[in-house]
């Protein structure tokens, strides 16, 4: 132990799950250059197992009912933060009538990050494609122009720069899942890593 | 042989191993050298770093890498220890880590931005801020092995008091036979200086370095900015990307 | 500031020194997918992150990954199609073992 070593501030408190800790500012997280993705070319691809394809224009995104959750996330690095406020399309609006027999859906983003998730967490008010960020536009170091919102999951799975969902019958790990990361990723349960 | 003196290849994984403060010594306002002491340290190669880590009483911990500032001299090694504002690990270094007390280390590690006294390829050394640490451990290195090597260090800093080893650089420059410091100002200059204060440029680069065509190896440390700026100077200049070696410090450096 | 937040190869050395006897930031790889042939320590680490990235600086595809878990860790080489690491010289060579 190193005496007098506090490390940056951290609370821990009740109501948040095992071994994380609370930060007030907001880090960013990255694994690689941050894509610039003009919002005239931006569109975002939900795929099904079959190959069929839905898209949607900035514009026809921008279109849709929008809707503003606070939630709290959960890092795998070890923070959380408490009440964040987005701005974003659910999921069940983007899903709606989408035609599929797939079980799990592997988003993919602008620069090449993925990440796996049951398709059911996708569904019932549970994640957003979100485009807002305390009420101004999302910054690109966090994700703009747009990024997954799934809260109840550790954060690695609310892809940045999101740019589609593939719908796909087997589980298929994303760029942290094949590197040691868990398929599903439960803060409450701690499942950070393959095997927890 | 030491583990380094092969080049880095050693028998085992390397773990950590306990260090504790021997002296401090205030290098600028915000800069500091620490002496370390690490029982059985192995030695270690001019530019290597090593990985310290900080362990709080709640068991969290964070590591960061610090160079090795200093020739091999038995159990002691030398940091020299930029303190980042707002940062997590460099103040606790600076302003609260006592003679005694102990932290983690792991090394001597990277055995790529290395000096070695054989070579003798002409070196330019560029600097920005901190970066100079493992910079001055080649300076230093060259002194110790009586090296002939033509060394030349362009070293930017953003005012004066900011030169961090600046009497031992001034009689370095003097008594080291083949070694040239220039100094370049971001912020605010010596009064005497000629120009402006001013952001590394080519002409910088281009008046103080070696040309291209004597093959120098080039060492290129800083923050992450500067190393970018400095590396694409290089290259543009006809240097071959193989010898210019950098370590990028991260965004503050 | 992101932008200008990673670092050189080198800096795996101590992380991957955990795993390996040898130094690989001093070895040589080729880029799975650009094919660029050229010393670990040059790659592009992203730090900030639950894991160690290390990108190609010619094309930014991912060469190496490093996951720590506590009891674990995890090494993906998969955007490296070698490694060339230099050894002692050998008697003589070439020998199959
Ligand atoms: C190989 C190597 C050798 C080094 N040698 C030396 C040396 O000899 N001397 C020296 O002084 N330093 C050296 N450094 C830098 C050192 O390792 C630390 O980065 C430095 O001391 C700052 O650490 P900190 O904990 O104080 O600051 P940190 O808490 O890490 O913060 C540093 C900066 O990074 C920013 N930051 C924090 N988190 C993030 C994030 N998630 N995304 C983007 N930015 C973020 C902060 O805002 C701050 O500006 C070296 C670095 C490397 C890689
Ligand atoms: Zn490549």
């Amino acid at each position: 132990m190193s005496p007098g070593f506090q490390g940056r501030r951290r609370t821990t408190d009740p109501a948040l799950p095992p071994g994380q800790y609370l930060t007030e500012d907001f880090p960013v997280l990255s694994a690689g250059p941050t894509p610039r993705v003009p919002l005239d070319r931006w569109e975002f691809v939900l795929a099904t197992e079959t190959g069929d394809e839905l898209r949607w224009s900035w514009a026809e995104l921008m279109a849709l009912p929008q809707e503003t959750p606070t939630v709290d996330i959960h890092c795998v690095t070890r923070w959380s933060k408490f009440g964040t406020s987005w701005q974003g399309v659910s999921l069940d609006v983007l899903l709606d009538g989408v035609d599929t027999a797939a079980d799990y859906a592997q988003a993919h983003s602008y620069g090449g990050y993925t990440t796996n998730l049951p398709l059911d967490d996708l569904r019932d008010g549970q994640a957003w494609v979100v485009h807002g960020y305390d009420g101004e536009p999302l910054p690109a170091e966090h994700g703009g122009p747009a990024r997954l919102l799934v809260p109840h999951l550790y954060f690695w799975k609310s892809a940045k720069w999101v740019r589609g969902l593939r719908l796909t019958v087997e589980d298929e790990p994303g760029f942290w899942e094949t590197a040691g990361y868990h398929d599903y990723g439960d803060p409450w349960r701690e499942q950070r890593y393959q095997g927890d | 042989m030491t583990a380094a003196a092969t080049g880095g290849r050693v028998a085992a994984p390397l773990g950590w191993r306990v260090a504790r403060l021997v002296q401090r010594r205030v290098e600028t306002p915000t800069a500091q050298t620490l002496v370390l002491s690490v029982p059985d340290w192995p030695g270690h190669l001019p530019g290597q770093h090593v990985d310290v880590r900080l362990t709080a009483p709640d068991g969290y911990q964070a590591a960061r890498s610090y160079s090795l500032a200093g020739p091999v001299d038995g159990d002691r090694i030398e940091l020299t220890v930029q303190r980042v504002p707002d940062g997590e690990v460099s103040p606790y270094l600076t302003d609260v880590w006592a003679e005694g007390d102990p932290v983690e280390v792991r090394g001597p590690v990277g055995g790529w931005f290395v000096w070695r006294p054989a070579q003798t390829a002409p070196v330019l050394l560029v600097a920005g801020g901190s970066g100079v640490v493992p910079l001055m451990a080649m300076v230093r290195a060259r002194r110790a092995a009586g090296s002939r090597t033509p060394f030349r260090l362009i070293y930017s800093v953003r005012t004066p008091a900011d030169v961090i080893y600046a009497d031992e650089l001034r009689v370095r420059a003097r008594d080291d036979l083949g070694l040239d410091v220039t100094y370049l100002y971001t912020r605010e200059a010596p009064d005497g200086w000629r120009g402006e204060p001013h952001r590394v440029g080519l002409a910088d680069v281009n008046t103080h370095g070696w040309p291209a065509e004597l093959e120098p190896l080039c060492y290129v440390c800083g923050p992450t900015g500067f190393v970018e700026t400095v590396a694409d100077l290089l290259v543009g200049l006809g240097h071959q990307t193989r010898r210019v070696r950098t370590e990028r410090f991260g965004p503050t450096g | 500031m992101t932008e200008m937040s990673y670092l050189d190869g080198n800096m795996l050395d101590g992380p991957l020194r955990e795993l390996l006897a040898v130094d690989l930031s001093a070895a040589t790889g080729r880029c799975a997918s650009c094919g660029m042939v050229g010393p670990m320590a040059g790659l592009r680490v992203y730090a900030h992150a639950p894991g160690l990235v290390g990108r190609c600086p010619a094309c930014a595809e991912v060469m190496l990954r490093l996951v720590r878990a506590p009891d674990r860790a995890w090494l993906d080489l998969r955007g490296a199609t070698y490694l060339q690491v230099p050894m002692p010289t050998a008697p003589s060579f070439p020998r199959p073992l």
